[in-house]
């Protein structure tokens, strides 16, 4: 939390599918250098918000505003798609739970990581490699394996890879569903090593969308609790998880031992 | 059946003032890809069923029409082709490049540097340069709206990856007025530098996939590259054994069943011409 002006503004966020309530009313600022996890149990719209963040959905009611390079906050429905476009692969980073919405599964690493290089008008074959290569260490990836394509990867090595290709544009904002879903505890933890250490050095923001309050415990500075698409209690992680004050909340917390 | 009994050209009038439409809307924006209601032709698609409907729709009687298949008017397809026009529009056909006014083509420009009273019509099997990596129309239309074609260069970069080079050798894409990525459909990267700054209007029709796009006269293409792995035109290292044309797209030939080999022009307009050329030299006196 290094600066006074919110990188990411969202008010009244709203969102139906039909008659079903995707998520309603959401509200809070994002800080430069902050991260904030959502934590809710299935079903509660913690995916469907960061799609609605994201403008892979559009939003039915309410505002999120993002602050360009240039410092000014501009409302993401007046960007052209053209300039969200920009912003998704320079400015965003996105790790997925399931890797294929990520990677593209039959391209090489190194060719995973440079697209965004490439889409961003990098046409230096030798830089674009040495830059995924650079990457690749800094993930923890043999970069013996930069000619491998991902479907050769184990579930964590992908989940290094999706962080290598969102980071390599030097983005300020990452999302992040699930990231360490459905890997096996010691993996885990050593990719949360991985993330905390590049939140840290690189001064990232991140929403992180997890089940798992261990997972927020680890990496996140703030808690937004939701239940039934909304918001019920957020807070400084540590009070969040020490002190709930929702019933909802406390039971979440009892019924899941943090880490 | 007489050839009284088909419409000019086959195509009814409606339909081929359906493609006229998609074909203007092609050359207004060079290398975009203009859907067309594509018509049932008595062709097998794969026989270049978008080519002949575009032709089919420019055509008039006064045109003279050339078909080439890989560089040559002999084969199946260049054959039946021709025969189909020369039946159903009743028009003049030729095997000579310079005195065609429109040429269909498959897998090849013609050698001989096309004019500014020529159209050239290509067959196109898959129309989308950016299909190999992404399957979705949907997200391809996207990334053409926004021309975020740095896809393109993911396939070019495992090109060098995996082989050291840009192995990609036909279909090569380019940008076409610094605008759209374009496939020019199969013909060898040798011909791409022809398609740039070309006299003749070029035309490309997708039968199976309804697609036509367009390149107008003296318009910029571009082959893309890497600064430091840039495009290279490729040709068989070799002479043509019947023309002697050392600067031409080379087929390789299997002369016997001992491995005999030699490499003969594609073009075979090209190659005939240059033949007759030169024995009018050694008999200057006929
Ligand atoms: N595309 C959609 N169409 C219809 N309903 C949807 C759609 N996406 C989500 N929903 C509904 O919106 C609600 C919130 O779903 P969402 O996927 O955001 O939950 P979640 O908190 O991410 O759950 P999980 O932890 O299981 O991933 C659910 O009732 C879901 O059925
Ligand atoms: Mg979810």
């Amino acid at each position: 939390m290094t600066d006074d002006a919110p990188l990411l503004s969202v008010r009244g966020v709203t969102k139906w599918y039909g008659r079903r309530l995707g998520c309603r009313d959401v509200g809070f600022d994002l800080y430069p250098g902050e991260v904030i996890a959502i934590v809710g149990e299935s079903g509660s719209g913690k995916s469907t918000l960061l799609r609605l963040l994201t403008r892979q959905a559009d939003i039915d009611a309410g505002t999120v505003s993002y602050r360009m390079r240039d410092g000014s906050l501009r409302d993401l429905s007046a960007l052209t798609d053209a300039e969200r476009a920009v912003l998704r692969r320079t400015d965003w980073g996105f790790v997925h739970q399931d890797a294929s919405f990520g990677l593209r599964m039959s391209v090489s690493a190194g060719g995973n990581i440079g697209e965004r290089l490439m889409s961003a008008g990098a046409r230096h074959y030798g830089d674009i490699r040495a830059e995924a290569a650079r990457w690749l260490a800094r993930v923890e990836i043999d970069q013996a394996r930069i000619d491998d394509t991902p479907d050769t990867f184990s579930g964590g090595m992908r989940q290094r890879l999706q962080i290598a290709c969102s980071l390599v544009t030097g983005p300020r904002l990452i999302f992040m569903d699930e990231p360490t879903g459905g890997l096996d505890v010691s993996v885990q933890a050593r990719i949360l090593d991985l993330l905390r250490g590049l939140v840290v050095d690189l001064g990232l923001s991140a929403l992180i969308v997890t089940h798992d309050l261990g997972v927020a415990r680890l990496l996140s500075h703030r808690i937004m609790v939701m239940k039934a698409g909304e918001v019920i209690e957020s807070g400084l992680t540590d009070r969040v998880l020490d002190d709930p004050r929702e019933p909802y909340t406390q039971l979440l917390v009892s019924s899941i031992l943090p880490a | 059946m007489s050839a009284a009994s088909y419409n000019f050209a086959y195509l009814d009038e409606q339909s081929k003032r359906m493609i006229r439409r998609a074909i203007l809307k092609a050359i207004a924006i060079p290398g975009y890809q203009v859907p067309f209601a594509s018509r049932e032709m008595p062709m097998p698609y794969g026989w270049g069923t978008g080519g002949i409907q575009v032709t089919a729709a420019i055509l008039g009687p006064d045109d003279v029409l050339k078909v080439i298949d890989q560089g040559s008017d002999d084969t199946t397809n260049a054959v039946s082709i021709r025969a189909f026009f020369a039946k159903v529009a009743d028009v003049k056909t030729t095997t000579a490049t310079a005195d065609a006014t429109v040429i269909q083509t498959r897998h090849r420009v013609p050698e001989t540097p096309l004019s500014d009273r020529q159209i050239l019509v290509y067959q196109v099997p898959i129309p989308e340069p950016l299909r190999f990596l992404e399957p979705r129309e949907t997200e391809t239309r996207r990334l053409h709206a926004l021309a975020d074609y740095g896809l393109m260069h993911v396939k070019l970069y495992e090109d060098i990856a995996h082989h050291g080079h840009i192995a990609t050798a036909y279909a090569y894409p380019v940008m076409v007025a610094g605008r759209y990525l374009m496939d020019p459909s199969p013909v060898p990267k040798f011909d791409n530098p022809k398609i740039g700054g070309c006299a003749a209007l070029q035309l490309f029709g997708a039968g199976r996939e309804k697609r036509i796009y367009a390149i107008p006269p003296y318009t910029r293409v571009v082959s893309l590259d890497f600064a430091d792995y840039p495009f290279e035109r490729y040709r068989q290292q070799g002479t043509c054994a019947l023309c002697g044309a050392d600067d031409t797209f080379l087929d390789e030939v299997v002369t016997d069943d001992k491995g005999g080999r030699m490499f003969i022009c594609s073009d075979s307009d090209y190659c005939e011409k240059r033949r007759e050329t030169a024995s009018a030299k050694e008999r200057p006196h006929d």
